[in-house]
């Protein structure tokens, strides 16, 4: 495959790397990870701003790196479209000159039709002269869209675009982005570390640590099935267990294990042999409030029972932690709407019962290093990455 | 007054802006960009001259551009003319005194440009020569701006190298601030004021122009 961009990076140092990143023309791939987990880092290698001691770098066929073979496109040559996290927008020029100085390469009388015509794509129509100064953050953002498309990139960086921009602005900007990835036929990177947000625009989503690629794929097969324990805390899963395999059930499409005691039901995973240790985990979504006043029929899943030990709102939504089979061990974490938590009289000390939906439940390869968070711990947060600094 | 000694130190500090200018933005820009072995010492010898007493430079260069030596052999065969007390050389002293004035704002001016400005020149396609041009001077303008205005008022106001490298040779070593000090000594107090009040005068002025163009063009960056 020559189509869209290949990247194999690796260093040692002074920031290490070993990434592998395809990108397909049209694509949205979505780099996530924490701070320091080298996003940035990958972007600026793309772009030439950076040369890593080792790896290859291709777009359409064309190497604008090889360590091999000692090629380094230099990035004024490499044709990326870069929107900087700050925007980078140059302040002693406005709107118009801004994106016009990203089409040196079109004879100056159409340079400034077409600036204009950028412009108005992102919806600037009016405020060609304005100084960068004197536009609002979401409006600076789309200048910077605007200068990396009027590169006519072959692919385009995308750098925590959302991050320097209100709440309210980041939605729009999400819709209109969404928009016009539609249009753009080049791959797309974007670097974030807010899941909702490589959820909701990306098509493929890889998982970053410490410089390495860890998990590529569907963004949220990523974030429901990892591959490894170390995957799930860094997409924010904190309901990781350890368990043993019992066995498979194929006729029901089904695996069992073994978890303090319980007997739970699982998706079909023959990875795993019968009596095999295994982590297990499952995205607090598949994870079901029994009604305290009338059972249901889906409460025959996988019911537990336990005393909520916290009980935390937050908005429209309550954390609650549930000790099942004693409060020294790990707790599970689920998330209900408030009203369900009021009505049911949720509160701390309450015993409650839950089910854990059988396809939720996602089994990885034991992983002695990384034990689960202890009750009180907080793991990384429901919607974004734990810092690491 | 003395207008063929201000006519001189006008003239002197004009060339030395406009050769410094073109170093500075090189050398500062150098500084400002670039790691290197060795940049500390550079930066310390170009700082050199604002510690050093004029005296003790003025006697290098005296030394180094003297008849003696292979410098001032040079040029007496390539003009005919000695370096040291005429023109020429006063203004080789005036350029090496004056290198900490002109390089050290105009390497802050680069510095102060956001790294991902030019980053975004580089991935915008834009050439070493036009992200210079069209990005980087614009940007380090008020460097530019402090430098030429120190370097000119800096020349305009020197006196221990200048007597040391030319002398005082009317209209062609003779500046102002010599003039001045050979009033005084002849105790004309009268010319030495009105120098001394005209000297004054334009280096106020100069300052002042940087000063408020300078605050004009702060708030089209930060504002």
């Amino acid at each position: 495959m020559t189509e869209g961009i290949h990247i194999r990076l690796r260093q040692t140092g002074p920031i290490p790397l070993d990434a592998a990143l395809d990108c397909a023309p049209g694509e949205v791939l979505a780099l996530v990870g924490p701070s320091g987990s080298g996003k940035t880092t990958i972007l600026r290698a793309i772009a030439g701003l950076l040369r890593v001691a080792e790896g290859e770098i291709s777009s359409n066929g064309e190497c604008w790196f090889d360590a091999a073979r000692d090629v380094y496109v230099a990035a004024r040559q490499r044709r990326v479209g870069y929107v900087f996290q700050n925007y980078a927008l140059f302040p002693h020029l406005n709107a118009l000159q801004n994106v016009m100085e990203a089409m040196l390469e079109l004879p100056p009388a159409q340079r400034e039709a077409r600036a204009r015509d950028w412009l108005a794509r992102v919806r600037l129509a009016g405020l060609e002269s304005r100084l960068p100064a004197a536009l609002s953050g979401g409006q600076q953002q789309r200048v910077a869209v605007a200068r990396a498309l009027a590169r006519e990139p072959r692919v385009l960086l995308l750098d925590e675009p959302f991050s320097a921009v209100d709440r309210a602005t980041r939605q729009r900007l999400y819709r209109e982005l969404a928009e016009l990835r539609r249009e753009l036929a080049m791959p797309v990177i974007l670097v974030t570390h807010d899941l909702d947000e490589a959820l909701m625009l990306a098509d493929r989503l890889c998982v970053l640590h410490q410089g390495r690629s860890l998990q590529a794929g569907d963004p949220y097969a990523v974030m429901t099935r990892p591959d490894s324990v170390e995957v799930a805390q860094l997409v924010g899963l904190r309901n990781v267990f350890r368990a043993g395999v019992v066995g498979h059930d194929a006729g029901r499409d089904r695996t069992l294990i073994e978890w303090r005691g319980h007997r739970l039901e699982a998706r079909l995973q023959t990875a795993f042999a019968p009596g095999q240790q295994v982590n297990w985990v499952i995205p607090q979504g598949h994870v079901m409030l029994h009604r305290r006043d009338r059972p249901s029929r889906g409460e025959r899943e996988n019911p537990l029972h336990g005393p909520v030990i916290e009980c935390l709102g937050l908005g429209e939504q309550v954390a609650l932690t549930v000790a099942v089979n004693g409060a020294q061990r790990p707790p599970l974490f689920l998330s209900v709407p408030s009203h369900v938590a009021r009505r049911n009289g949720i509160a701390a000390g309450v015993e409650v019962g839950v089910s854990l939906l059988a396809d939720g439940i996602h089994l990885m390869p034991a992983d002695e290093s990384r034990t689960p968070p202890r009750p009180g711990e907080r793991g990384p947060g429901t919607g974004k990455l734990a810092a690491s600094h | 007054m003395d207008w063929p000694a201000l006519k001189l130190s006008l003239e002197l500090a004009a060339w030395t802006v406009l050769i410094l200018l073109p170093v500075g933005i090189f050398t500062g820009r150098m500084l400002a960009y670039r790691q290197f072995g060795g940049k500390a010492w550079l930066e310390a010898l170009l700082a050199l001259p604002l510690v050093l007493p004029p005296t003790v430079l003025g006697y290098y260069l005296l030394v180094v551009m003297g008849g003696a030596s292979p410098i001032g052999q040079f040029y007496e065969s390539l003009f005919g003319r000695p370096l040291v007390f005429n023109f020429g050389g006063l203004l080789v002293a005036s350029v090496i005194f004056n290198l900490p004035f002109a390089i050290q704002p105009i390497q802050r001016g680069f510095e102060a440009i956001a790294p991902e400005v030019r980053d975004a020149a580089a991935c915008c396609g834009l050439s070493r020569w036009r992200t210079l041009w069209r990005i980087e001077l614009p940007l380090a303008w008020p460097g530019l701006l402090s430098a030429m205005v120190l370097t000119f008022a800096h020349t305009l106001g020197e006196f221990g190298v200048v007597l040391m490298v030319g002398g005082n040779i009317p209209g062609e070593t003779k500046t102002i601030a010599i003039a001045i000090y050979d009033r005084v000594q002849a105790f004309d107090n009268a010319a030495a004021g009105i120098m001394s009040t005209t000297l004054l005068l334009i280096s106020l002025l100069a300052i002042a122009a940087a000063y408020f163009t300078s605050a004009r063009l702060q708030p089209r960056r930060h504002g």
